[in-house]
């Protein structure tokens, strides 16, 4: 699906923080604090996928728990559909779960093990009263249909099915409320490659069959090159990069950016000896304490004076491109 | 690589069976391959093709009960491994031959300094004094280029990040100079970016020691980088072997062929639907009778329900196990 800018974002995010305190010390006192997220503001249009990538600790799995408020947001605003999620009253929320649902990494923790696939998928059904159990069912069905499950296996236990079916259990319980916005967390990450493809593929297929609009939470970037309109590429609880897919991947700009796509591995030996790698050096510093400047100045190959003094400002540098550098600052 | 080198290690006719309380699992069949000295060979398969219970039946690493190595032979160093006794083979293993896991927190000990545990093969199996052991440690972080070395030695598994755990696991794998380094999904665990650090490590340590080293892993784009051979495992057998570009420009089996397309990738040509193999992977309850991909195969006809496949000779140094000849585009032997 192509990037519209007439389309009216269904979700707003703006400068999301979400600080997660650490205690310590002999009376378990406040010490300090992880800045898991800080400070990050983009949107997502109606019908869109957003790419969300970034390495292990950057904060990309916190931001998709935040924007569906499954945390109390230490600052910012968030607004799916028009409607402000990160001040809501707990009754004002209730109404709005259905709007928003997630899809977990790990089909397994993320399935109760003592629930058959129909329960574990008619659940949302029940707690929202939606319709009579005859009903219910039906609609259990009709959802395993849309997935892919075989209509046989509504009285089965999760530990029955293999990862991938696994999966599609998670995602029909997603769908069961229609909803319109689906965080997907690293939905492919604990599966085999030749399983990932049919995960992808149905996941495709019901946002054009449904219109949905996801957030992509990943660290592939080659899967996220394949389903997501735009991407954000985020560092240290900050995003790096956010841009349309093909720009970004044809041609980043942040020198992160650069760095990630370089690292990932060609699966082409010929091409694969061609590729350019920038190794960074070291490793992503402690969210307790990121470093002064730009979060990215100690790793960075083409640090300046000024990256260890002022932080960059996140701003347009071309049109629909987005970069926090001072690289591209005052261009 | 000279070709007429003899290999480090020769494993012929594999076969390892779990006995469960739901049946036998029969985990791998029938698996035969060798290395060369100084060679990187890649293990490719999804998981539950095998491919670590096979490494780990090579050098006893496996529980029996449950595990049951059924035959085999495991040539090394002029001797069968599967034969001799378990000190001997305690010897080998951490010896000549290194170890290296996904996981390098769950692998090193929580307990003990990482100096400590560097130490121990030192100690044990070359037969060094603690004041040699502690010098040879110390070259082994700084060979595997932990900075610091000195003060290091003394810090414990949790004070090292990630990437670093997996430079102390290698060099602890390095510890006795192996002829063999086998490395089980070693980047896995890791980000891109720290995964790009160890291999460019692995790379120049192979440069400068000259191990045959077996690497195992489902990404086709690491071993697309580092190995010269590959072996492509899927239902507890080898499918195909052949030399990296050979396997990637030239594929097979359907297994291979239909792997290489459903991987995407991040530089070139942007598909627009990803290719999928339909289905599971096999249940391996019973040693197999008839080919264990034919239910996801596009090429399947009625031989494949028949008779399981055997590895035959594509070209010199490639083989595949199917009874199709893509070279033909029709049955072998037809």
């Amino acid at each position: 699906m192509a990037f519209d800018g007439a389309r009216k974002p269904l979700v707003a995010v703006d400068d999301l923080k979400m600080h997660f305190p650490i205690y310590g010390g002999l009376l378990r006192r406040r010490v300090g604090e992880v800045k898991a997220v800080d400070g990050i503001s983009f949107e997502i249009m109606e019908g869109e996928t957003l790419g969300l990538v970034g390495e292990s600790g950057c904060g990309k799995s916190t931001v998709g728990r935040a924007l569906l408020r499954l945390y109390e947001l230490t600052g910012g605003t968030v607004k799916i559909d028009d409607y402000d999620i990160a001040h809501a009253s707990p009754e004002e929320l209730r109404k709005m779960r259905p709007t928003m649902q997630m899809i977990f990494q790990d089909p397994q923790a993320s399935l109760n093990p003592r629930m058959t696939v129909a329960d574990i998928i008619g659940e949302p059904l029940r707690e929202h009263q939606k319709g009579s159990a005859l009903e219910r069912e039906d609609r259990v069905l009709e959802l395993m249909d849309q997935v892919g499950l075989n209509r046989d296996f509504a009285n089965r236990y999760p530990h029955e099915f293999s990862g991938g079916q696994r999966q599609r259990i998670g995602i029909a319980r997603a769908l069961a409320l229609n909803p319109k916005f689906i965080v997907c967390d690293e939905p492919i990450a604990a599966l085999d490659v030749s399983i990932q493809a049919q995960v992808v593929n149905l996941l495709e297929e019901l946002q054009d069959r449904l219109g949905l609009t996801y957030l992509f939470i990943s660290h592939d970037l080659s899967m996220v090159r394949h389903i997501a309109d735009r991407v954000a590429v985020m560092y240290l609880g900050r995003i790096a990069e956010l841009a349309p897919r093909d720009d970004l991947y044809a041609e980043p700009l942040h020198p992160y950016t650069q760095a990630l796509l370089s690292a990932v591995p060609e699966p082409d030996p010929s091409l694969e000896s061609k590729v350019e790698r920038i190794i960074l050096r070291g490793d992503v510093p402690s969210p307790s304490n990121p470093p002064k400047g730009c979060n990215f100045c100690t790793r960075c190959p083409l640090v300046m004076d000024i990256c260890t003094k002022r932080e960059p400002q996140f701003q347009e540098v071309r049109p629909g491109r987005f970069v926090a550098c001072h690289l591209f600052e005052n261009t | 690589m000279p070709d007429g080198a003899l290999p480090v290690l020769d494993v012929k006719d594999l076969k390892t069976v779990f006995k469960t309380r739901s049946g036998e699992v029969h985990a791998v069949n029938s698996v035969s391959f060798d290395v060369k000295p100084g060679e990187l060979l890649g293990v490719v398969g999804e998981s539950g093709s095998g491919k670590s219970v096979t490494m780990m039946s090579l050098i006893g690493l496996l529980p029996s009960p449950p595990a049951d190595v059924k035959q085999g032979e495991v040539l090394f160093d002029g001797q069968d491994l599967l034969k001799i006794n378990a000190r001997d083979l305690r010897h080998v293993r951490g010896g000549k031959i290194g170890f290296v896991f996904q996981d390098p927190m769950t692998s090193l000990n929580p307990v003990f300094n990482v100096g400590y545990q560097l130490m121990e093969p030192l100690r044990l199996h070359m037969g060094m004094t603690k004041a040699q052991a502690r010098i040879r440690a110390k070259e082994l972080l700084e060979l595997v280029g932990i900075p610091d070395a000195e003060r290091r030695l003394k810090d414990f598994p949790h004070q090292f990040s990630g990437g670093m755990r997996q430079r102390v696991m290698i060099a602890i794998a390095l510890a006795c100079d192996p002829q063999v380094l086998i490395a089980d999904e070693p980047t896995t665990a890791l980000d891109v970016t720290i995964q790009a650090q160890i291999i460019e490590l692995i790379k120049e340590l192979r440069e400068k020691l000259g191990m045959a080293i077996i690497w195992i892993t489902h990404d086709l784009g690491v071993i697309a980088g580092i190995a010269d051979r590959v072996m492509v495992m899927y239902g507890g057998q080898v499918v195909e072997q052949a030399p990296v570009r050979e396997l990637f420009t030239n594929p097979q089996h359907p297994y291979t062929r239909a792997l290489l397309q459903t991987i995407p990738s991040v530089r070139g040509a942007r598909a627009e639907k990803l290719n999928v193999i339909e289905g599971q992977p096999p249940i391996l309850g019973a040693a197999p009778a008839a080919c264990p991909f034919r239910d996801r195969c596009a090429y399947r006809f009625d031989r494949c329900d028949r008779e399981n496949p055997l590895r035959r000779d594509v070209s010199p140094h490639h083989d595949a196990a199917c009874h199709y000849d893509f070279t033909k585009g029709g049955a072998h032997g037809v």
